[in-house]
């Protein structure tokens, strides 16, 4: 509709919509914190002890590194996903269909775009903190600090807005909260794997690398490999734009879908 | 400002495939006056007042909130109204008192009246006591009257309440009654929604009575009574068979009846009763209710 179009032109992505809307997830998070960082912490660092010693047992160097290390590096992109696409899947469709929180908001002087893009955004800074955790466990374990640490938190909020838009988009378009199990069984979990985290791709057949390559989760993952290890180039560039475009594609499309589900 | 209308809709349409929940539907709402949209469930109430949010938007017609045209307008429009919605969606996890922080951000309060905003909401709904009490601990009545004060932190210039008291004890019904009052006592204009015709009838300065998303008939509920019920109605009680022969005679007597469950009202008796034994009793809103809106349950 003409109309519709032409009320989005006026005041858009205004700076004290996003606020009120931020400040709310903030206030909120006040009530939750302790729990949404227990898992946080110690799911990754389970990963790290399962596979970093149970497998570090069997093999000692990949793709150069120390196992532990190479895994304590891989499961930052873990800690991003899990703390970014989960979360904006449920806490989305929760606060649609249960809580009816976005009623509320949409109430108030807030349109779906600038609703869609704050929650983005706080669901991916807290992408870029719990991201780090990984890493720092790893650090008990014998990695190394290095400066290139510092960009990691970047990394993964830029990884992390990716993925909170591609949840939230899923939760648009899901009818009932049952549909999100066709997405972790069928996208997520292979994206999952398929990331380097574990193993080096160049172990998988050549289809795979390639389909691997368009894997945001694994370019998130050679980023943080990048920083961490101090083997930045110019590839790592392209690795960033390609997750800025990312996360811009799934912007775009969180929005439509919100704003079908939202507004009648 | 289209003259002193806070609200202003002229042939709004909204369909939902194919069924139409609003079908052409004029309401006016003057600035200071409450008015109240009474009908049955499924009447197109509350689709009404997402259109005025442009939480739904009209196929057709024309909408005005607070003189801002809808919807290309109505986040400003927005900026200026309170909702009060049917279903509670307060943050059950915070406390009252960061439940009307948090709308004192979205309602874009600065920083420096913040703190004086939420306390007066506060004292409004008279949660003072209660300020650092989570939602979820709340009796039913207090979480009605956050939500209300939640819609009065800004000092809306309009309220939009939509079925305020659904599903409440009578008492707690009374109390919000009061609150309701109060706003009105001091100027601030109101539309509220229900099925309730009691609230219609003691908070509305004018009703809207709706069916199947038209308005049927509208003005104060004395005028709205005397004209469509006249000044007194007749009840005949007695088995359903007599029931039914009372309601034929009666028509053909002319008059109008309804049915009251246990018994016949014969509506307009005004002088004697034509013959017809029962009790007496003044027409009200509801008789009219029930007239407009017809008798059977969809």
């Amino acid at each position: 509709m003409a109309t519709r179009a032409e009320s989005q032109r006026i005041g858009r992505l205004e700076r004290s919509a996003l606020t009120g809307v931020l400040v709310r997830e903030v206030v909120n998070f006040t009530s939750y914190w302790r729990s949404t960082t227990f898992s946080s912490t110690v799911e990754p660092t389970i990963y790290l002890l399962a596979f970093g010693f149970g497998f570090g047992s069997l093999v000692s160097t990949v793709a150069g590194y120390p196992y532990v290390e190479f895994v304590g590096t891989g499961t930052v992109a873990t800690a991003v996903l899990f703390s970014s696409a989960f979360p904006a899947m449920f806490g989305t469709f929760i606060k649609y269909k249960f809580q009816r929180t976005y009623d509320a908001i949409l109430a108030a002087p807030v349109d779906t775009e600038e609703l869609v893009t704050a929650e983005t955004l706080w669901v991916a800074t807290r992408a870029g903190v719990y991201g780090c955790v990984p890493m720092i466990v790893a650090m008990f374990f014998g990695l190394n600090p290095s400066w290139g640490m510092f960009a990691v938190p970047f990394i993964g909020f830029l990884a992390g807005l990716g993925w909170a838009c591609f949840g939230i988009m899923i939760a648009g378009f899901a009818s009932s909260i049952e549909n999100f199990n066709y997405i972790i069984s069928a996208v997520l979990t292979p994206l999952f794997l398929v990331a380097g985290t574990f193993f080096p791709l160049s172990a998988l057949p050549e289809w795979a690398q390639v389909l691997g390559a368009f894997n945001p989760l694994h370019q998130c993952v050679q980023l943080v490999r990048d920083f961490v290890f101090m083997n930045v180039d110019w590839d790592d560039l392209l690795r960033a734009g390609y997750l800025l475009l990312f996360a811009l594609i799934m912007w775009r499309i969180a929005i439509y879908a919100m704003e079908r589900k939202l507004i009648d | 400002m289209s003259g002193e209308l806070a609200i202003r809709l002229r042939g709004a349409i909204k369909r939902y495939g194919p069924i139409t929940a609003v079908a052409g539907l004029d309401l006016d709402v003057p600035v200071g006056t409450c008015v109240g949209l009474l009908g049955p469930n499924g009447a197109g109430k509350s689709t009404t007042m997402r259109l005025l949010t442009a939480q739904a938007i009209a196929d057709e017609g024309e909408i005005e909130v607070l003189g801002h045209r809808l919807p290309q307008d109505s986040k400003v429009a927005r900026a200026e109204c309170g909702v009060v919605p049917q279903l509670d969606n307060l943050d059950v996890t915070l406390t009252v008192e960061q439940n009307l922080l948090v709308f004192a951000h979205l309602y874009r309060i600065p920083r420096h009246e913040r703190r004086e905003a939420i306390e007066r909401a506060l004292e409004i709904a008279n949660l003072g006591h209660r300020r650092d009490t989570k939602v979820d601990k709340l009796s039913g009545g207090m979480r009605r009257r956050l939500l209300i004060a939640r819609a009065l932190v800004h000092r809306p210039r309009l309220i939009l309440l939509d079925e305020p008291t659904v599903g409440l004890d009578p008492q707690v019904r009374q109390e919000l009654w009061a609150l309701i009052d109060a706003l009105r006592a001091e100027g601030t204009t109101i539309l509220m929604s229900t099925h309730y015709i009691e609230e219609a009838q003691r908070l509305a300065d004018t009703v809207l009575i709706m069916s199947h998303g038209l308005g049927v008939a509208a003005g104060p509920p004395a005028e709205l009574v005397l004209e469509h019920a006249g000044r007194q109605v007749l009840e005949v009680f007695g088995t359903p068979a007599r029931l039914a022969e009372v309601q034929e005679e009666a028509a053909a007597e002319g008059l109008r009846t309804r049915r009251t469950g246990t018994s016949i009202s014969i509506l307009g008796v005004d002088g004697d009763g034509r013959g017809f034994e029962g009790e007496r009793r003044p027409a009200n809103l509801e008789d009219v209710f029930v007239l407009l809106t017809g008798e059977e349950i969809e």
